[in-house]
Parts: C-alpha cells; sequence; structure tokens
C-alpha cells in the first residue's frame, strides 16, 4: 500500500520520534516514501534519506508549521501521489497538523496506535481510550487512511548503507489560505533532554513544594543520571514546573527504559503517560500509594530524605 | 456576536470501568457522567469573553448524545451559557461524523467562533475541533492556553511539545482549550435554578440534514491490567543496588 510518513522537524533537525512512524509504515508496505516539508530543507532530507526515498516541498510560503497551510500541501500531494496510508508520529505537531490534513482527506484517522495487525488483509488498530485504562481495537472505513502511533510503540528501522533518492516536489503555494500567521515561538528553557526522548526520565509529584525543591531534588538526580526531567499535572497546575515537562493523558506520553517517580500518586491520567516504561521505580512516602501497584520497585518515604541519599549513592559518596 | 461550545457527555474519570457483554464498549449502566472537563474550561473561556470583551455575546452550548446529554448541557447553561442545543443520538460517533454534526449546527447558528475542549477523556481522540474547522474552511487554534481579541481577530498562546507558540488567526476560527487556559468556575445554587428556565432545544442528525458515515469502525475493547509486581525495597541505597541490576543504570 502506497505509504507517506510524514516527517517532523523543528525548523533546523528531524525529531527522534519520526522512527516510529518509519517502523510502522515498514512493517506494513515495502511502498514507504518520506515526505518533509517546510523550508531550507537539504540537511533534514539527507537525514531523512538514510531511511527511505524522501518527498519533500521545500518553499518559504512554508517557513512557519502553520495547520491550514501545511496541512493544504500534504493533502495536495497525498492526493497527487494516490498515496493509501499517511503515517506520522503522535505529537503536539501532528494532532494539529496532521489531523488537519485527515479532514482534508476524508476523515479517516486513527491516532495514537499502539499496536497492530493484519486479519484477512484488513488492518487492525489498537489503541488507548480512557485515559489507558481500556485498549481499543479498530479498523478504518475508506482511504487514504491517516494513522499516528505513539513514540514508544514501534522501533526506528536501521539507517541504509546508501542513502535513498530525495525528490522536490512544487506545491501550489499561491493558492495557500493566508488567514493564520505564527507570531512567536517561545521555546523551551533549560539544557535536559526533551521528556519524549530521554532513555530515563526523573519526574516529580505534589510532594516537590517549590520550583526550587523540584530543580534541586528531582533535577539534580537527573543531571546524575544524564536523565529528562518530568512532573505531573500538581507542579505544573501549580507554576512549580512548565507544562512542558507534565507526562500523562493531556501531557506527554513516554516510555523510557527507566522512568522514577517521586511523590507521584498514580492517578490514571498519569499512569497513562508513563505505565509503559520498560522499567518503572517509585518512592511515596504512602505505602499504599496506587503508583507501587504500576511500579517494579518501591520505597516508602520521603521524597526529601531519600533523594539526597540517591544522589549521594549515585555519586559514590 | 454568537460563541458555540461543543459539550461532551463523558463518563467521570473517577470510577472503575467495566464492559459490556460483547466487550465492544463501557459498561454505562451503573457510570456516573461529567461534563468533558475540557469543555468546561471552553464553556468558562467563552463567559470570560462575555463578561469581559464582548458583553453582548449569546454563548450556545451544543451536545451530541443521547436524551440524558441533557444534564451535561444543564451543567453549562449554570455555569452561565444561555442557551443549549441537543442533537440527540444514541449510536456511537467517530470525531468525524461528531464533526459533521457540529458543522451543520454552525451553519444554522453562525456563530464567529467555536470553543470546545482540545480531547474528550473517554475516547482521548483529539481530533473533533481540526475536522471541524476544515469541514467549515475555517482557521483553527488548538490546544490554547490563553485566548486574546485583537483588531482582526485572535492572538492564541498554544501549548506544543516544543514550548508556547502564539499564532494569530482572523475569524470565525475554531479553538481548542488545554488544560491551562483557565479554572472553570463552580455553579452556584442559585445559578443551577435559573438553569433549569433557560431554554434547551432538541434536534436530531435527520433533522440538521447528516446521515453518519462511519470512518471508524470499533471492534472490541479490553480493560488494561498492571501486569508488574512492586519489590519493596528498604533504602536508598539497595534501590540503587537493583536498577543497577536491572542494567537501567549502569556503573
Ligand atoms: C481531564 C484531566 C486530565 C489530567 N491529565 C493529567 C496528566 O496528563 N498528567 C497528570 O499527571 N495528571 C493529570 N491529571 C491530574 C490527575 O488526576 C492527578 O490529580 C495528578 O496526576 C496528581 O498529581 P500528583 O500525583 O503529583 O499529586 P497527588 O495526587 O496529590 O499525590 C502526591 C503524592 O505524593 C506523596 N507525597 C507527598 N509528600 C511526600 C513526600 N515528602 N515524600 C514522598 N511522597 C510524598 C503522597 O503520598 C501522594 O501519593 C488530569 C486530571 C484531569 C481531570
Ligand atoms: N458528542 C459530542 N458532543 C459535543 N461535543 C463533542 C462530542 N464529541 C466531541 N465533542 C467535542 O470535541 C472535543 C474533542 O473530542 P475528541 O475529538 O473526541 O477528543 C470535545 O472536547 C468536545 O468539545
Amino acid at each position: 500500500m502506497k505509504t507517506l510518513v510524514l516527517m517532523e522537524h523543528d525548523g533546523s533537525a528531524l525529531r527522534s520520534g519520526n522512527g516510529a512512524a518509519i517502523g510502522f509504515a515498514r512493517e506494513l508496505s515495502d511502498d514507504v516514501c518520506g515526505f518533509l516539508l517546510g523550508e531550507d530543507l537539504d540537511a533534514m532530507n539527507c537525514e531523512a534519506a538514510k531511511f527511505a526515498p524522501v518527498i519533500t516541498v521545500d518553499d518559504p510560503a512554508l517557513a512557519d508549521p502553520v495547520a491550514d497551510r501545511w496541512a493544504q500541501v500534504i493533502a495536495e500531494v497525498a492526493r497527487a501521489r494516490g498515496a493509501e496510508r499517511i503515517v506520522a508520529t503522535s505529537t503536539t505537531w501532528a494532532k494539529d497538523i496532521v489531523t488537519r490534513a485527515a479532514g482534508l482527506l476524508g476523515g479517516a484517522m486513527a491516532s495514537d496506535v499502539i499496536g497492530h495487525e493484519v486479519i484477512d488483509g484488513e488492518l487492525r488498530l489498537r489503541r488507548p481510550m480512557f485515559a489507558g485504562a481500556v485498549h481499543a481495537t479498530l479498523t478504518l472505513e475508506g482511504l487514504p487512511q491517516i494513522i499516528t502511533v505513539c513514540a514508544s510503540a514501534y522501533e526506528a528501522p536501521e539507517p541504509a548503507a546508501t542513502p535513498f533518492a530525495i525528490e522536490p516536489v512544487a506545491a501550489n503555494v499561491t493558492e495557500l489560505p493566508g488567514s493564520t500567521q505564527l507570531e512567536e515561538v517561545e521555546g523551551k528553557v533549560g539544557a535536559r533532554p526533551d521528556v519524549t526522548e530521554a532513555r530515563i526520565v526523573v519526574s516529580g509529584g505534589r510532594a516537590f513544594n517549590t520550583s526550587q525543591d523540584f530543580e534541586q531534588l528531582v533535577g539534580g538526580l537527573a543531571d546524575t543520571l544524564d536523565a529528562a526531567t518530568g512532573s505531573s499535572r500538581a507542579l505544573v497546575d501549580a507554576g512549580i514546573v512548565p507544562n512542558s515537562l507534565q507526562v500523562g493523558q493531556t501531557g506527554k506520553v513516554v516510555a523510557p527504559e527507566l522512568y522514577l517517580a517521586l511523590g507521584i500518586s498514580g492517578a490514571v491520567q498519569h499512569l497513562a503517560g508513563m505505565k509503559n516504561s520498560r522499567v518503572i521505580a517509585a518512592i511515596n512516602q504512602d505505602p499504599d500509594a496506587p503508583i507501587f501497584e504500576f511500579s517494579d520497585f518501591g520505597l516508602a518515604g520521603d521524597v526529601y530524605e531519600e533523594v539526597p541519599r540517591l544522589i549521594a549513592e549515585l555519586n559514590g559518596s | 456576536m454568537k460563541i458555540l461550545v461543543p459539550c461532551k457527555r463523558v463518563p467521570d474519570p473517577d470510577q472503575k470501568l467495566r464492559l459490556n457483554a460483547e466487550a465492544t464498549d463501557v459498561d454505562s449502566t451503573a457510570l456516573t457522567y461529567i461534563l468533558n472537563p475540557f469543555d468546561a474550561i471552553a464553556v468558562e473561556e467563552a463567559l470570560c469573553i462575555r463578561e469581559t470583551t464582548h458583553p453582548d455575546a449569546e454563548i450556545i452550548a451544543v451536545s451530541v448524545a443521547p436524551a440524558e446529554g441533557e444534564d451535561d448541557l444543564r451543567t453549562a447553561l449554570a455555569m452561565g451559557a444561555d442557551r443549549a442545543l441537543l442533537v440527540e443520538h444514541d449510536a456511537q460517533l467517530d470525531s468525524w461524523n461528531v464533526a459533521r454534526l457540529l458543522a451543520a449546527v454552525v451553519e444554522r447558528e453562525q456563530p464567529a467562533l467555536v470553543i470546545m475542549g482540545k480531547q474528550a477523556v473517554d475516547d482521548d481522540a483529539n481530533q473533533t475541533g481540526q475536522f471541524l474547522a476544515v469541514q467549515l474552511g475555517w482557521s483553527q487554534a488548538t490546544f490554547a492556553s490563553q485566548v486574546e481579541f485583537t483588531e482582526t481577530g485572535l492572538r492564541v498562546h498554544r501549548e506544543t511539545d516544543l514550548g508556547i507558540e502564539i499564532i494569530h488567526v482572523s475569524l470565525p476560527a475554531v479553538v481548542t482549550a488545554d488544560l491551562r487556559l483557565n479554572e472553570p468556575r463552580y455553579a452556584s445554587l442559585p445559578s443551577i435554578l435559573k438553569a433549569k428556565k433557560k431554554p434547551t432545544e432538541y434536534t436530531t442528525a435527520e433533522e440538521l440534514g447528516v446521515k453518519p458515515e462511519p470512518r471508524v469502525r470499533l471492534l472490541s475493547m479490553e480493560l488494561v491490567h498492571s501486569q508488574r509486581n512492586c519489590e519493596m525495597v528498604t533504602s536508598a541505597r539497595e534501590l540503587i543496588l537493583k536498577l543497577r541490576e536491572t542494567e537501567v543504570i549502569k556503573g
């Protein structure tokens, strides 16, 4: 089935999560093309061409990732190419732009897919609902199918020894809508890796009373482990950490090798974002906290006492 | 100015779910329902707009739901919406078809703005707003954490993976609410009583001229249980030891 994989980038580099979308697409079809749009894409095209042939629309009119413009170009190219399946990794970019493109292409879309099987030629997709308390199995009616996959659910393929071809395509940019403008991006601050892209995530919850405490304890432990920091919504609501750290149903979904939950109760909405991590360890002063049910290792204790001990232990003192 | 606020009836997230006998849906018999939390945020935003910049705004809450959906519309009315519209529909609908029904309501009501939740906490689809915007040919501003009127439209702060993005959209537009947009108010007892007198209109897909065309066919559901067995340790040192043994931390 002719498949386009939409490759997300931040204007200068591809996002690492794209690998999941390529991995998923390749499991289902040999006819897979990467698709990039934006401006000044040369370096990113080359990067993408390590994994699949690349179609690219490189145009100043697409400098900013604005939903109405980008969705229109995606739909136009998908139609021109006769794409039957369009795949992307589930991110806020995909939720905004790819969903709009799906609307232009007839609305047969499944988001946040975590598994699939093909039965009698029919593609069955599995996705979480009810904050992950339920997994639903569904099929899509009609073509093209638009599918976003969870970054943690599929593996990126190995890069090829010789890169695939890159094919520039012109889109009809003079007819693009102009009713949305990007004015500003207040990027994230801080040097730690993004919570979706780290091998180890150290997350803090309501137990932490101030930003300073969070930075010193959660941040301090994360730096010792070369990890990203994450948080529950409680700390985002309290203004203790920025929103970009929130893990959960309405934040980011992560599945690192190790997830450390510090002073987090384990509400279903939080679990939705981390319960597929490979190893989960929790520290909570309440031995009956639900988070322990979802953990491999638990320590009943006060994070203000235990986290400094962990840091000291790791530093070998 | 008219503001339309789609309001979905969803199971209260704070309860244990069971499945029906065929495992095709959750067993709704013993469930309590609430207004989708993100839609309560959308109602609140519409109220704020009326209270600050647009005192003439008329706020219309609309739900696609079985007859019981009226309860959740009454929540919106008690918060302060002016009137409500229930599109009575019993069967499960995917986001595409909900968007088609909402688009038909928009054609009828001609609002300048639709504010809705970014995601319904039952299906977690995060699609309806984008589909509605595209069907109407309107601009969209998804995952809004701040909305401000300008001479020509709206300036919206959006919550993205890469940080806050500020966009400007002209009207009409669809805005989808993220959690930090506001704190929805609780309805007071007098306003709950007053809401009972506010008008609710009823219609159906047929009356709106929309025949559902499924895009997603739900085959089955399965409850997810934790597979983990937690091993309790007694000290920070022991925890590090275990994590080294499982090789998730090195050294
Ligand atoms: C629509 C909706 C969407 C939501 N989306 C998300 C989401 O995406 N992500 C998310 O995280 N939440 C989300 N929530 C909120 C969620 O329901 C919980 O309220 C939240 O996860 C609780 O955060 P917490 O565990 O940090 O706080 P609490 O539930 O208050 O738990 C704090 C825990 O810390 C322990 N503790 C306190 N002090 C100490 C100490 N000194 N040492 C050790 N342990 C201590 C306590 O025993 C307790 O278990 C959502 C809610 C709704 C309604
Ligand atoms: N049946 C419905 N009735 C009214 N609004 C709905 C309905 N389903 C979805 N919506 C709206 O669309 C938003 C996103 O829903 P979803 O795409 O299902 O995640 C919700 O927050 C509601 O505002």
